[in-house]
Parts: structure tokens; sequence; C-alpha cells
């Protein structure tokens, strides 16, 4: 501070070096941060690095998909052509319809079970496993926070034609007496278009559909257990105390947890990528829109382009989300 | 509610079983694999038991990914610095948030969860874009300074803080002469154990896993994370299932044994924002 004073200033020199003296009983020493101003600096670095890593590039990702940009010829070379890339992608980029087609599809065929298993499964935990619980939730929850990329690899090892465990498995159920039509009797390849979706789909299920039964066992323990108890006095069987109490008293997580798996879904990306190789498949059957916006900005280097997918894939995530909103998320 | 063992029952118990062995198989059959010869996994039918070919496997790795260990190396590096600076930031806003009045506060904090929902896959080409101008490109702070702090962790900590730090607590070390950042790091940092190994284990995971950010910033071999790596065996022509395997498991078994050893904890850790929103 002192070294700041100047012929302008005319304060006394002395005094402004010394911070003036307290009485001894008052023990404030000053700090180098005040109790005013700390929060603040407290909560900065989020804001710091949310303006630079986040905020930022969002607003250059709009500002890019309005322009058509070579990014080898630097910055200078942006041309500002206004919706063209948006009308591009939506008219005459056959590959995107494609790719939401396969997106959609792989939301809803390994979303819905994701949900309809997860549901019982989580009622099943809470009311019969007793002491076994932690264990059997952890094995059910444990591929959720496995690396995708290995796992997917193990995957495509599992799903090879000529040796894959799940021929192996299914063409031995094929031998099954009374169920046996309902599986091939021949091994599948996996890598055809026609069964390369059900693949992802699968893996995407076995994935996710843990995390879900954890999302409604936390809601249901919520639940009052003399509602139960009231319940079975009244002589209500199991079903009929899941139709009744557990069901409508878990539709809040019910909407959020379908709501994460919209938005999860709509922005599939790893799976397919691995179990495909990179490529989407034969027939570009396993590419999703996330992949397909990769591809454009990173294999072709078209960012104006992806950065419009990537607009648009937005705006279908947000539509899909307010028709769930419309859907479940009414109070009634 | 503990009831008889009636048919449905007995019935529902083997569903969940046979559930059981469907979730657990593929890590079976990942380490099943690892210690098996190429030549022997693609026999009929494919091995079911452990094998004696780890160390071929391995071999087999290295030479495919001679930068294997170094690549280990990065995701443990990247992984603990993103796990630090998450502790210290998020711990930080989060006592900031559950322990001080101050204009704005709810605004802020309502900023702060907004971020969630911001898709991060529209962030993807810019971001790839600002490494490159940073000259952060194949740079692992490429992959750990954008993720050193967030929403998630500051709202758990604050969660935390509000509810194990009585506020008469950071008052009293403040008549004591305690600077604010003091107050934090030697009053509320030793408190909040529980919350911290919680939120670090989550960072770590994620961390560990993550494999787009990489894909997006980092070019070189020698400068990939394990999944990176991994995901570069896929090449064409004979794919090396028994070396893809082996390294699976190098990559899975970490999180194994963190699993295992706090299961519960992560669980709840990872549902707490689902569970109060």
């Amino acid at each position: 501070m002192h070294a700041r004073a100047t012929p302008n200033q005319p304060a006394d020199v002395a005094t402004a070096a010394q911070p003036p003296r307290r009485a001894p009983a008052a023990r404030v020493r000053r700090q180098w941060l005040s109790r005013r101003w700390a929060p603040y600096v407290f909560i900065s670095p989020f804001f710091i690095l949310f303006a630079v890593f986040g905020l930022f590039p969002l607003l250059f990702s709009i500002y890019l998909s309005f322009h058509r940009w070579d990014p080898a010829e630097g910055l200078a070379a942006m041309r500002f052509v206004a919706f063209e890339n948006y009308l591009y992608v939506l008219q005459d980029d056959d590959w995107f319809r494609h790719s939401i087609f396969n997106t959609l599809w792989l939301a809803l065929v390994s979303g819905l079970p994701q949900h309809l298993v997860a549901l019982p499964l989580a009622f099943f935990f809470h009311s019969a496993l007793g002491r076994w619980r932690n264990a059997v939730v952890g094995v059910y929850f444990l591929p959720f926070i496995t690396s995708t990329v290995a796992i997917s690899l193990v995957f495509s090892t599992l799903f090879s034609r000529d040796f894959g465990m799940v021929n192996v498995m299914l063409t031995a159920m094929h031998q099954v007496p009374v169920l046996g039509w309902l599986f091939p009797s021949t091994n599948i390849d996996w890598s055809q278009p026609g069964y390369t979706k059900w693949m992802i789909a699968f893996v995407v299920w076995w994935r996710y559909v843990g995390w879900n039964a954890v999302l409604y066992l936390s809601a249901m323990q919520t639940i009052p257990r003399d509602l139960y108890e009231a319940a079975t006095i009244d002589g209500a069987k199991p079903w009929q105390q899941f139709r009744h109490i557990t069901l409508p008293l878990l539709k809040p997580m019910i909407f959020f947890a379908v709501t994460l798996t919209i938005i999860g879904n709509l922005q599939l990306f790893e799976e397919p990528f691995i179990l495909t190789g990179g490529t989407g498949g034969i027939g570009q059957a396993g590419k999703t829109a996330a992949m397909h916006m990769y591809g454009t900005a990173f294999v072709d280097g078209d960012f104006g382009t992806a950065s419009a997918i990537a607009w648009l894939l937005f705006l279908l995530i947000g539509a899909a989300t307010w028709a769930n909103n419309r859907l479940l998320g009414k109070r009634d | 509610m503990r009831t008889d063992l009636t048919p449905q029952r007995l019935i529902a118990y083997v569903i969940v079983a046979i559930g059981a062995v469907l979730m657990l198989g593929p890590f079976y059959f990942m380490f099943v694999f690892a210690t098996h010869t190429n030549r022997e996994i693609l026999s009929m039918p494919p091995p079911l038991w452990f094998g004696s070919a780890f160390v071929d496997n391995l071999d087999q790795l290295l030479r495919s990914l001679p930068h294997f260990w170094k690549n280990v190396g990065w995701s443990v590096y990247v992984a603990l610095m993103s796990t630090v600076l998450n502790l210290f930031f998020c711990s930080l806003a989060g006592f900031a948030f559950a322990m001080y009045d101050f204009k704005w506060r709810e605004g802020l904090f309502a900023m702060v969860m907004a971020t969630m929902l911001l898709p991060s896959f529209v962030g993807m080409i810019p971001t790839a874009l600002t490494m490159s101008w940073l000259e952060w490109m194949n740079q692992p702070r490429a992959l750990y300074v954008p993720g050193a702090v967030g929403a998630l962790g500051i709202f758990m900590m604050r969660q935390y803080i509000e509810s194990a730090i009585p506020r008469e607590l950071i008052d009293a070390a403040r008549i004591d002469g305690c600077g604010e950042f003091a107050i934090y790091w030697r009053v509320v940092l030793p408190l909040i154990g529980p919350a911290l190994g919680t939120l670090g284990l989550i960072t770590f995971i994620g961390s560990w896993n993550n494999f787009i950010g990489p894909l997006i910033v980092i070019r070189d071999m020698e400068m990939y994370t394990v999944p990176l790596a991994l995901r570069s065996l896929q090449g064409t022509g004979q794919i090396p299932w028994g070396a893809i395997s082996a390294g699976s498991a190098i990559a899975v078994l970490p999180l194994l044994v963190l699993f295992m050893l706090a299961s519960r904890r992560l669980i709840e850790g990872l549902t707490a924002g689902a569970v109060k929103a």
C-alpha cells in the first residue's frame, strides 16, 4: 500500500503504512480476505472455468453454426451463410436423417425396457431381499460405473458371429424343448444391419437398467412403511400394493428417471462408436446423431455443419423432454 | 414385510438371480479371455474357465500399444488431478454457499445448478477449437482443467456442509482471529471427510472412464489415456481379442476394487443429486 502514496494523495505516509492501532481486547487481525468478499472469491473458480470452457464454447458453437469455415485457413476465413448449414442438414444430408432415425430407435428400444425392468426390480429389491440387498443392488449397479470402452470391447467379443458367447447361448437355447423355436438355430452375424442396432440397444440396456433400479429404490425407501402395512392388513396382494401405492407415489421419480434416459439416450455415442469400430457399422446401421456430428466435424472437417447438427440435436432433446413433461410431468 | 416363500416369490428370486448373472457375465468373460490365447478364444466352444496365457496377452498388448503403461500413467495422473482440483474447488464453493450470507447467493447458486442442464455435446466442437487455440492439444491439462469444478460437486458439498457444520463453529473460529480461508482449510475441511470421499470417488471414476474428452483433444499415442489406447486396438485385420481383454481387465480392475470398497457410498453419492431434485 505505502508504495502507492503519490503527491496527488496528500495522505500521511506514516499512518498509511501502519494500520491504526486497535485496543488489544478486540484482537482482530487484518485478514487478506475480508468476510464480505470471501464467498465471492470462493465461488469464482467455478464461474471463471465455466465462462472459459462452458459458456464461450457454447456461444461460439451458435456463431459457428451460421458460418462456413475451413479451420485450416484460420478465423479470418469464416464466411457468414445464415441458415444455410441448417437447411443443408435438414434437406440434403441423408445421413443426418438416417442417424436421427437410428438415435430415436435406440432411445426407444433400449430406453423403454430399462424402465419396464427397473421398476419391478426395484420393488423386489425393496420388499424381498433383506440381508442380501446391498450386494445384489451392487451387482446390478456395477455396469453403470465401468469403463464404457473396455466393456463395449468385451461385448464385441461376446457378440462375434463364429465364436461369440451370445451366439453359443442362443443356439444352445434353440435345443430346449418347449421354448426352442424362440431362439435361432444358426449363428447370427451381429454386424449385419438388421442386428447391429439390437446389439447396441442390449448393451445400453445392460449398462443403465441397474442405475434406474437404484433411482427407483431410493425413491421407494422414502414411502412410509405404514402404507404397506395398512394395505397388507386390508388384504392387498404384492401386485396390488405395487399398483396402488408404489406406482402413484413414485411418479415424480419416474418422470425424473425417464427424463434422464431421454437426455442420455439421444446423445448416445460411446457404445455405438466402439461396438461398430467407430464406423457406424455396415450401412451405418449403428450410427447415432452424436456420431454423425463427430464425423462431420473431425473426419470431414466441416465445423459449421457439425455445429448446426449439434443444435438441431439439442432442439430434438428439448422437444422430447417437453413431450415427456406433458406426458408424465403433469401434477394431478 | 417378510412373507412366506410363495411360488411367485421363488420365480422372482430366480429371475433376479439370472439377471445378476447377466450383469456379471461380461466381467467374468473379460477376465477369462484375458488369460487365453486368441486361438483358444476363437475355438468352439469358447473357454469358460481361466487359462494360462495372461502374460502372453500382456506381451501382445504391449507390442501393439508400446506406450500402454505410460497411457495408464496418464489416466492415473489426469484422474488424480481432476479429483484433487474438484475436491478443493467444489468444497470451497460449497462452503461459501452453505455458510455465508451474501448478496445474490441464491441467484448465483441457481446459475450453478442451471449449468447442469446444458448439453455437453453441443460444446464438443468449440471445446476442441478452444484447446487448440490455447495450445493445449495433447496436454493432460486439457482434460482436467475444464472439469476442475462442477455443479454436482458444489451441490453435494453445500448440502453436506449445511447439515454437518453448525454456523456457531464458524463464528467461534472467526472470533478467535481465524481468517476466512483458514476457516475453510482448518475448520471445515477436516470435518467433511465423508463428503470428500464420495465426491472423490465419483470424480476419479468419471475421469478414468472419460472417452470423448481424450478422443477430441489427444492425438499422440504416447499421450493417450487408457480408454483411447484400448480403442486403438480395434484396427483392421486380425483383432487381438486376448490382448483387448487383458487391456480391458486392467482398465476395469481399479474400478472394481474401488466399487467393492465403497459401493454403498458411491451409489448414495451418485444418486444424491437425483433423489433431492
